[in-house]
């Protein structure tokens, strides 16, 4: 018996070493930081690359800087599990509905002193409305690095050959509101046979993505200070109930199960963010950018939001945090302008978006970027925002029918997430 | 397993006692028995050390987890005792989520061990072209689970190639996806199209060991094909029958990707399976102490139900009286 636990526990103990041998091999000698980003976007890890590399240069310490892309739709799943795996990365982007959860936490280091002391960082011109999200006691715990509000990408060919008045048509003659939008879409899905507007990344499942939607109408998922629900407010239940028309009666937006991508030319319009304008870049269909249609409160504008944070478990925090200062200081901040809006004010204005972002002219930066977040209503997000995003996504799915009762479906969410609005 | 255990234990009974012990390096002590027990522990280690570090040590580490609250991104982790197994007891969505696993389970376990049989039966026949349909139908198990399923994700959309071909044969097809009861028939028929080829093997190999006498001695009795199928053919493969069942049960317990991709738990949660479940709480929610407290729940459930099926062997398994 002695000989054979021996020989289990001699082995065991064998792996064991071998298994933490690849820990210590890299404590000292130059750091190689790595961040977790959603975009796999070639110019984007292009311009990361190249900022990254100057770093590098200046900065013996840091040998290589890693940009790690995770798939969109599981990225904050895959990023916890990195962290509760012992791996987590050095800094990793955060999306705005996990803010409240990752501020919180106490899970990212709080980044004012490091920025403040950076030299040249003029921290003071962030734009409070930007960073509002990602502070927690007065301390910013993610730099905003995109305030990136929500247009309408139009397929003007499409829309010409249905028919439909253009978007900027609509605009100048003050006419630019929801029914004429639908109207447009339905015409394109009639005469075209390919879908005629797409909220993008929605899917049925993203219900936040349809903010962008409702906030025409006032509505909102749940009060300012997170304690009550919205969906079965007058105006949410007008909303829903336009939205829902639009998709089973008119079919002016592709239905559950049916897929339609924009940027391949197989919709007339799409709801998206500016960042998305890279993929239009060799696009052979001419296309525009106009701001959101006005509901029946007026105009408005949505923005998202993408933070960029240093882990606290990271093993180089305070290199990762030296580097986040560089990456978003004003030199580089202006590059990064040209696919994410920046939260410096003195960025924000049309000839300095306009110098990076060859693709749009000043008119549809200034109307979309700069007034939209003058103005935008930043996409919902509360604590616990995975449990509650669960929770609402299951209780919507009854109104994807043809036959759906919105107002009770509606009345069915508030009742789902009352409980958890109230933790 | 048992022959070896008994093997092993006979041996240890015999070895020398413990005062009779040479001290290392002299003749006396290493005996050949000691240099075969030393060989036979050597060829067992790899399969060893991986059972311990990949099965044993995780499996009470989930166990001990469970007794935590551990949040990931607080980076808290509390003893809270039996407080994560109170709130299980009282989590009013598990009620729903073990429903549809049973549902699933059982759905999954009928229709592919039947296809899988009657595949089987049709395949032994002495016909041209078998061959090729056998691995027509095996083929699937080889192919990657989340490339299958992702395929069949775009094939089951509304304006997809199942509604299409029913669009040809002037049918209009539901919302696969979408519909609560088709969301979960859709998983099961994907899941079963892609394993059942592994089942239809292991029956083949047993219908292929059932010795023709039988069946000419029963033909021979006047015994029409489904007599000799009930009385000759089921009760001498019923060993396969057992096992095919077991394995099933417990992968259709294990179901995930299908999920994943397919449905996400969804329309509402008519497809949130347990460990779906887990994945979504532990994962998605970040709370890992719950999370490993629903799957000590899963392995309860998958130990039972193999257990009661190894017990009922007996009962209905030939060989086994």
């Amino acid at each position: 018996m002695k000989i054979r636990l021996t020989a289990a526990v001699a082995l065991t103990a064998l792996l064991g070493l071998t298994a933490c041998g690849g820990d210590s091999a890299e404590s000292d000698g130059p750091a190689t930081l790595r961040m977790t980003i959603w975009s796999a976007n070639e110019a984007h890890l292009k311009l990361f690359n190249e900022i990254a590399a100057e770093y590098t240069a200046n900065k013996p310490e840091v040998a290589a800087i890693d940009f790690d892309p995770i798939p969109l739709e599981n990225y904050t799943t895959t990023l916890t599990t990195q962290i509760a795996g012992g791996n987590p990365p050095d800094l990793a982007w955060v999306m705005e509905n996990a803010a409240p959860d990752f501020v919180n936490s106490g899970a990212l280091v709080p980044l004012d002193d490091t920025l403040k002391a950076t030299e040249g960082y003029t921290f003071d011109e962030l734009a409070p409305a930007a960073t509002r999200l990602w502070q927690a006691d007065g301390k910013l715990y993610a730099y905003p690095f995109s305030t990136s509000p929500f247009g309408v990408f139009v397929n003007t060919d499409l829309l010409t050959e249905a028919g439909a008045k253009a978007p900027a048509e609509l605009i100048s003659a003050g006419q630019w509101t929801w029914p004429n939008a639908l109207a447009a879409a339905t015409a394109v899905q009639a005469e075209t046979g390919k879908a005629g507007l797409v909220v993008r990344d929605f899917d049925y499942k993203s219900w936040d993505y349809l903010s962008t939607v409702w906030t025409g109408w006032g509505a909102r998922a749940w009060s300012e200070d997170g304690k009550t629900c919205g969906f079965n407010s007058p105006e949410m239940v007008d909303a829903m109930t336009a939205l829902h028309k639009a998709i089973f009666v008119d079919k002016a937006l592709p239905g559950p199960g049916t897929t339609a991508d924009f940027f391949a030319g197989e919709a007339g319009m799409t709801i998206a963010q500016i960042s998305r304008a890279s993929l239009l870049a060799d696009q052979k269909f001419d296309w525009d950018l106009v701001p959101l249609p006005a509901g029946p409160k007026g105009e408005y504008a949505v923005i998202g939001q993408g933070g960029m944070g240093v882990l606290k478990k990271g093993k180089n925090a305070e290199l990762a945090a030296d580097f986040l200062a560089y990456l978003t200081n004003p030199a580089n901040s202006a590059k990064l302008a040209q696919f994410f809006p920046p939260p410096r004010t003195s960025l924000l204005t049309a000839e300095t978006l306009a110098k990076t972002n060859p693709l749009l002219s000043p008119e549809q930066l200034q109307q979309v970027v700069i007034d939209g977040i003058a103005d935008g209503v930043v996409k919902p997000s509360h604590t616990g925002q995975a449990e509650l995003n669960q929770a609402v996504r299951a209780a919507l799915d009854p109104l994807w029918q043809p036959n759906a009762d919105v107002r009770s479906v509606l009345d069915g969410v508030c009742s789902t997430i009352n409980p958890l609005l109230a933790k | 397993m048992s022959v070896l255990t008994r093997d092993t234990a006979g041996r240890a009974g015999d070895r020398p006692a413990p005062g009779g012990a040479a001290p290392p390096g002299r003749r006396g002590w290493w005996t050949t028995r000691r240099r075969d027990q030393l060989a036979g522990l050597l060829f067992i280690a790899p399969q060893l050390v991986g059972s311990v570090l990949f099965v044993l040590i995780p499996l009470g580490l989930v166990v001990w987890y469970s007794l935590h609250e551990w949040n990931v991104l607080a980076d808290t982790f509390e003893f809270v005792g039996a407080d994560n197994y109170r709130a299980m007891a009282g989590d009013p969505n598990l009620p729903s989520v073990l429903w549809v696993t049973a549902l699933f389970s059982v759905g999954l376990v009928a229709f592919n061990l039947s296809l899988a049989l009657l595949l089987a039966v049709l395949l032994n026949q002495r016909l041209r072209g078998t061959v090729l349909f056998r691995t027509l139908f095996f083929s699937p198990v080889v192919v990657s689970l989340v490339a299958w399923t992702i395929v069949w994700g775009f094939l089951l959309q509304d304006n997809g190639g199942v509604n299409g071909l029913l669009g040809t044969l002037g049918l209009d097809g539901p919302n696969w996806l979408r519909g609560d009861t088709t969301a979960l028939l859709s998983v099961i028929v994907v899941q079963v199209v892609k394993n059942v080829g592994l089942n239809m093997v292991l029956f083949l190999a047993a219908l292929q060991g059932v010795p023709a006498e039988l069946y000419e001695a029963a033909r021979v009795e006047g015994a029409n094909a489904w007599t000799r199928f009930r009385r000759i053919t089921v009760p001498l493969i019923s060993p396969t029958i057992l096992l095919t069942s077991i394995i099933t049960v417990v992968g259709s317990l294990q179901v995930f990707a299908q999920i994943a991709v397919l449905t996400q738990g969804g329309p509402g949660t008519s497809t949130t399976v347990l460990v779906y479940y887990l994945y979504q709480r532990a994962f998605q929610f970040h709370q890992f102490g719950y999370g490993a407290t629903l799957s000590v729940l899963l392995f309860l459930i998958v130990l039972a139900l193999t257990v009661v099926q190894w017990r009922m062997r007996r009962r209905w398994v030939f060989h086994e009286q």
